[in-house]
């Protein structure tokens, strides 16, 4: 069995293992080729079908044509969407695009807060996140199941063990769990895999007239692209090989200080 | 080095282990470095913070990237980071080496294939160099290189390092690991890492980045053990019963004869389901699919599928060899969760033979009569689980051959079965499970039915919400009773608070429920009642089973048929507008499938028929089987 594979069989396992186990089971999609990478794998796990309802979190501040390519699929595929957000914080303009928030704050509000709305409004105690060990360092430290108390709170330094594909599917009252299909893909491997499976995706991914390309997607006030030639995915195969860049160079709220971003995922941000 | 590469083909999963401080997290630093693999910038910027915070720069800030553990100069937790060489990808598992974060420190290296263990070339073998050797061995690594790491402190001394190598060769061996080879390095200054150093020109072996590519091997799945397919998941998306798994060992394909523990069913693979693959009627070891069987049978989550002439045991007392990582200990007496492949049972300690402290080997005596193995510590032991488990040793089929125990709400312990004389479970379905046989009275079912004057029998009415069940059945009772005979209603509701008070309405339980109705009212039957169930009952596998369990000619099944129109525009529990609404979810006719009977004793069409006539035509039926009746009492 080739890598791909490999990384393929195991997502659809721990994908079934949440079906399986989780009540109130959601999955988070950004719209992103993560996320869009999941959903695929959800099809895979289901033979066709996403028994599971996709949980988008909104912060108004996304790029038009991520919307339209949302709603698209969604009728396309027949999928049940659940969209979230923060609104009260919207309609006082305490965000980062306003300049009353800094971009960590904005993301707090519009990101995390927003979701552990959704999930307490739909009584989720489970939910499944694209996130990948290979973006950045404390998702390094991810679990496949990894428990967030009623505060969404994720204490880092007291991780359950997770052996020979057994998880944590036991928790308290109220808690919940965030699943990670993905954690053990790289951004090169998403790329081979939709390359092999030939998945949809939104073309800001590709580089336009312009010579740029969105490397890694969030809000628009946030997320910058980068210099690129690679208009299709072989192409950004290819760049990716080669690139010393790190994925999320393009993302401004990662580096506001040392921990900030560290702060933020302790306290709920996928 | 700017290194570019095709296609790699394999992925190789290393974990770099051993004692606390003896350079882990520096050496995989390093070997980033030395390899071209750290992001630009990456270098800069964790030099640029050491500065700020007035700290000599560490390469162990690469990996640990918890500020707590940059504050401390520890792993916490264990990390994983990627790398190519020419040959291969490489997924690096970063663990802990403090005694207090071994299950993060057994989290990485369950995970791996391979291992670099480093021992400190001045602090030499240390308490966790000794019980990370054991628990590698534990865990199944068999590939382990042990790297001598600050060689530079002793002056690159070869009288050291052979020392070392030495000491910590005897350890191995004593527990059964035969070490690929052993490396002198400096992590902090590259020796040996990517390139040979010049410092040890004694030193004749490869570096370690030449070790990785020449002496490891990625694992191949061994295709020609036995099939194992635990059963993950029943799927019914849409008409097709659907087993999800993942074949965990061997391979298996359409036609093969299949056998299921516990319940020792047969059946026989019709399909190998998979979405957007390519088309193939087997699958291989690793593979995560979907199976259909041609004759449906009862299997749910935590059943595992064998082939006929190859089942695994299945007993409730094992022997194995476990390490335990709970905060409170592993306690005689007590009673935990047993995690084995997908099955879940109750498990408690059995005996013990014997306790051992996993570093320095010893057998651990304990005071006092309290039996218990505590936390990071190793055992030898018995367990015994509340039904029998299928498994099998270690030494035979590594994934059904290992468990986890499960203490409140936390995995607390792994383990491994060790060989023993397990009896052989044959595939002859007579020798079925455990020894239970069906008693028999003094009184038999023609005896009862002959003083009744009528058989015990099933009446299974099915149709969708709003036909008309109800209504009939408590009218059939009524006619019945008057009829002078024994007759029961077993309502789905009444059902519900008690016996089945613990199922919901998945999918799973809906298919429980309706198993759980259908063997009491094969008892009812048995007992010489008329027994009328009023359940929707919408799949045609579950109406099947209770058929197959009922004696020949005692299941009525009665289809009472109305169109879905008619159902809505009747309406009586408000059930189909909450459905239109989306209130209600997976509704039978509406948003959920209805499979209609192929077979029916009877078809009522409750659009065409009154209630009264409608229940004379079950009775006449009913009538109709009894006159072959002709027993004297």
């Amino acid at each position: 069995m080739d890598y791909l594979s490999k990384l393929e069989n195991q997502s659809i396992y721990i994908m079934r293992e949440a079906f399986n186990k989780f009540e109130k089971l959601g999955m988070l999609w950004s719209i992103g080729k993560d996320s869009s990478v999941l959903l695929w794998l959800a099809r895979k796990a289901f033979l066709g079908h996403v028994p599971i309802p996709l949980v988008h979190v909104d912060t108004s501040y996304k790029i038009p044509s991520m919307i339209e390519y949302r709603d698209r699929l969604v009728k396309e595929w027949n999928l049940q969407l659940i969209v979230g957000g923060n609104e009260a914080v919207l309609k006082e303009g305490r965000t980062f695009p306003n300049g009353k928030a800094t971009r960590v704050e904005c993301c707090g509000t519009l990101k995390k807060d927003a979701l552990k709305a959704v999930l307490d409004k739909h009584k989720f105690n489970g939910v499944i996140v694209g996130v990948r060990r290979d973006e950045e360092p404390t998702r390094a430290k991810e679990r496949y199941f990894s428990p967030r108390d009623k505060n969404m709170e994720w204490n880092v330094e007291d991780q359950p063990p997770e052996l020979w594909d057994q998880f944590k599917t036991d928790f308290e009252k109220d808690a919940h769990i965030r699943i990670h299909p993905l954690l053990h893909w790289t951004e090169l491997n998403i790329w081979e895999y939709v390359e092999r499976e030939n998945i949809p995706l939104i073309p800001l991914y590709y580089a336009n007239e312009k010579g740029e390309r969105f490397r890694s997607i969030g809000c628009y006030p946030c997320t910058f692209p980068i210099k690129s030639k690679a208009s299709n995915v072989r192409e950004i195969i290819e760049e990716l090989r080669c690139t010393k860049t790190p994925e999320r160079a393009g993302r401004a709220q990662d580096k506001e200080s040392e921990d900030a971003f560290e702060k933020l995922r302790r306290d709920g941000y996928m | 080095m700017q290194q570019t590469f095709s296609n790699p083909t394999e992925q190789l999963k290393i974990v770099i282990v051993g004692h606390v401080d003896h350079g882990k997290s520096t050496f995989v630093g390093r070997l980033f470095n030395d390899t071209g693999s750290l992001p630009e910038g990456k270098l800069e910027q964790l030099k640029l913070i050491a500065e700020r915070r007035g700290v000599p720069f560490e390469w162990a800030n690469l990996m640990d990237a918890l500020q707590s553990e940059r504050d401390q100069n520890i792993t916490i937790d264990t990390t994983q980071i990627w790398f190519q060489t020419k040959k291969r990808q490489y997924v690096i598992i970063d663990a802990p080496g403090h005694k207090e974060f071994l299950k993060n420190m057994v989290t990485g290296a369950a995970n791996a294939e391979a291992a670099l263990l480093l021992i400190d070339a001045n602090e030499g073998v240390q308490e966790q160099s000794r019980r990370h050797g054991y628990l590698l061995n534990l865990l199944g690594i068999k590939q382990i290189a042990v790297l001598v790491n600050k060689m530079d402190l002793p002056n690159y001394s070869q009288a050291r390092f052979d020392e070392i190598e030495k000491e910590y060769r005897a350890f191995l061996q004593s527990v059964g690991v035969i070490p690929k080879l052993f490396i002198p390095i400096s992590a902090y200054h590259g020796d040996n890492i990517a390139t040979l150093s010049e410092k040890m020109l004694w030193y004749k072996g490869p570096t370690v980045l030449q070790t990785l590519d020449e002496e490891f091997r990625v694992s191949q799945p061994q295709e020609n053990l036995p099939l194992r397919f635990p059963i993950q998941d029943v799927y019914r998306f849409d008409e097709r019963r659907i087993l999800a798994g993942r074949v965990e060992a061997g391979s298996i394909k359409v036609g093969d004869k299949l056998i299921f523990s516990p319940t020792n069913k047969t059946s026989t693979v019709k399909t190998i389901e998979r979405w957007n693959a390519q088309q193939s009627d087997s699958a291989a070891t690793g593979e995560s699919i979907g199976v259909t069987l041609t004759e449906q049978i009862f299997v749910e989550r935590g059943a595992m599928a064998a082939l006929e002439t190859s089942p695994p045991y299945e007993l409730s007392r094992f022997k194995a060899r476990l390490f335990w990582l709970g905060r409170n200990a592993f306690k005689k007496g007590k009673t935990y969760k047993l995690k084995l492949a997908t099955q879940e049972v109750e498990c408690e300690i059995d005996t013990v033979e014997k306790i051992i402290d996993s570093s320095t080997l010893e057998t651990i005596t304990r005071a006092g009569s309290e039996v218990f193995i505590g936390r990071n510590e190793v055992a030898e032991l018995r367990i015994r689980t509340k039904r029998p488990v299928a498994f099998d040793a270690i030494s035979e089929i590594v994934p059904t051959g290992r468990f986890v125990i499960v203490d409140g709400f936390d995995v607390s312990g792994g383990g491994v079965i060790l060989d023993d004389n397990y009896p052989r479970r044959t595939s002859d379905s007579l020798h079925k499970s455990d020894n239970i046989f069906w008693s028999h009275g003094k009184v038999t079912a023609q005896q009862r039915e002959g003083r009744n004057n009528h058989k015990g029998c099933v009446v299974w009415l099915t149709g969708l919400s709003g036909a008309g069940k109800s209504t009939i059945a408590s009218e059939l009772e009524r006619e019945l009773f008057n009829q002078g005979k024994h007759v029961y209603v077993l309502d789905g509701d009444n059902m519900r608070h008690g016996l089945n008070s613990d199922l919901g309405f998945s999918h799973k339980d809906r298919t429980e429920n309706i198993r759980r109705v259908g063997e009491v009212a094969k008892l009812f039957a048995d007992a010489g009642v008329v027994v009328v169930t009023a359940f929707i009952s919408p799949y045609r596998s579950d109406r099947d089973l209770v058929r197959k369990i009922t004696p020949e000619g005692r299941f009525v099944e009665v289809f009472v048929n109305a169109p879905v129109e008619v159902c809505e525009q009747r309406d009586p529990k408000g059930l189909y507008a909450k459905a239109r609404a989306g209130e209600i979810k997976e509704f039978t006719g509406i948003s959920a499938p209805y499979e209609a009977p192929e077979k029916a004793e009877l078809e009522i069409h409750t659009d065409k028929l009154t209630v009264p006539e409608a229940v004379g035509r079950i009775v006449e039926y009913l009538k109709q089987q009894d006159e072959d009746l002709s027993y004297s009492i």
